[in-house]
């Protein structure tokens, strides 16, 4: 591939998705965009480079944006995190929860909604004490496929054997000819929106919990910073942050900080003096 | 370390199985029918059992429930592993005392997650 035009891919997936794609990823390009290429009847990546200087049609650059970005998920992935939300952060939600008796969660970055129906199955398995309760999950993500695929809540079989229990799927799926599908109780529990992190968060209204796992690798510092203080607006002074196990806040933003003893959870950060009692206004 | 007796027909797939299995430390045995499962058994019950369900001489169901009987036979963690797909043949396997069920294709990815469900790993 000719260096301008993998300096112009680059520059176009940093401006729409924050992805910063090194030159060492340059086979990442090849791979994913060929089918991309293929669906708009061009030859190759030459011609979808020409393509997207002479055109710049929007659908296309949606298309190339939604190849590159990483689509991986699974049910309940890496387990220790839904522990936590189970024995950790749940309990400590309802009894903050006590008067208002709803909460509200985010699984940013949300893919094939995978993390949100993980969390929605999990609340369900709470039984009872959790009735009278009122739980909102939501996924976004910026690709509006997966968003669609999310919706859907079909998977393939390949996809409900990965960190799904056989007890759960076979209390929460039923199947639809060689695939799987969650089912409406489930479904119910989660909505799911096409939204772009780099973008005004504010719509999305207040969270109480955000998932925003393997999201920020993807990112330079500045845009990890940027995307952290964004989520840090959405979220009340006791809200809980879930980053992935290669992420931090660390050197990045000074508005979380690691929850003690929970390894990938984080704290709103209280601003210097916020806690101090008010001088009296004389 | 743990022991895993897989039990498959096919020699493919045990020799696939058992290496997916040997990287996560486990010690393997392999039986091609329920009967040889059962005689491996009667030897020395392994910690976990993969098993297919369709062989010759005695299906992977068959042996479930004798081994379920045997004295001792209410330890070993049983994960079938098979082609059947069907919600049918996975509530039997259940009702039967499987702990995990994998559908056919497996990968190393399904194995260890699975192990790791039913507290193998």
């Amino acid at each position: 591939m000719k260096v301008e035009d993998f300096d112009m891919f680059s520059t176009m997936l940093k401006q729409r998705s924050g992805l910063v794609l090194s030159r060492d990823k340059a086979y990442l390009l090849e791979s994913r965009l060929m089918p991309v290429a293929r669906k708009w009847n061009m030859k190759g990546l030459d011609e979808l480079a020409v393509a997207i200087r002479t055109r710049r049609e929007e659908a296309l650059l949606r298309d190339i944006t939604e190849a590159m970005t990483t689509n991986e998920s699974s049910f309940f992935r890496d387990q220790k995190p839904f522990d936590q939300f189970r024995d950790v952060v749940l309990p400590m939600m309802l009894a903050k929860r006590a008067a208002r008796r709803s909460i509200r969660i985010w699984s940013a970055a949300c893919s094939s909604g995978q993390e949100g129906y993980s969390l929605a199955i999990m609340l369900l398995e709470q039984g009872a004490k959790l009735d009278g309760w009122r739980f909102e999950i939501v996924g976004t993500d910026l690709s509006s496929e997966m968003v669609e695929k999310a919706k859907a809540g079909i998977y393939t079989q390949f996809e409900v054997q990965r960190g799904l229990p056989i007890t759960q799927l076979v209390k929460y799926f039923k199947q639809v000819g060689d695939k799987w599908q969650i089912n409406d109780k489930i479904r119910q529990m989660v909505t799911f929106r096409e939204y772009n992190l780099l973008t005004d968060l504010t719509p999305l209204g207040q969270f109480d919990v955000v998932f925003c796992r393997n999201v920020l690798i993807y990112f330079d510092q500045p845009t990890k910073g940027k995307v952290l203080e964004s989520i840090a607006k959405l979220m009340p002074t006791d809200g809980v942050l879930y980053l992935g196990g290669a992420e931090t806040v660390l050197g990045i933003t000074e508005r979380f900080k690691p929850m003690d003893n929970q390894r990938g959870l984080y704290v709103v950060n209280q601003p210097a003096g916020a806690q101090a009692p008010r001088a009296a206004v004389g | 370390m743990k022991s895993c007796l897989v039990v498959d027909d096919s020699r493919v797939v045990r020799k696939v199985a058992r290496k997916i299995l040997e990287e996560l430390h486990f010690a393997c045995s392999e039986a091609e029918d329920g009967r040889q499962a059962m005689e491996a058994c009667a030897r020395e019950m392994p910690h976990a059992i993969l098993l297919d369900w369709n062989m010759p001489v005695m299906t992977g169901i068959e042996f479930l429930r004798r081994l379920r009987k045997m004295s001792g036979g209410d330890a070993p963690k049983v994960v079938f592993c098979t082609t059947e797909n069907d919600l049918a043949h996975i509530q039997e396997a259940l009702s039967a005392g499987a702990n995990e069920y994998i559908m056919k294709p497996f990968d190393s990815d399904i194995i260890q997650t699975k192990f790791a469900q039913v507290g193998l790993i």
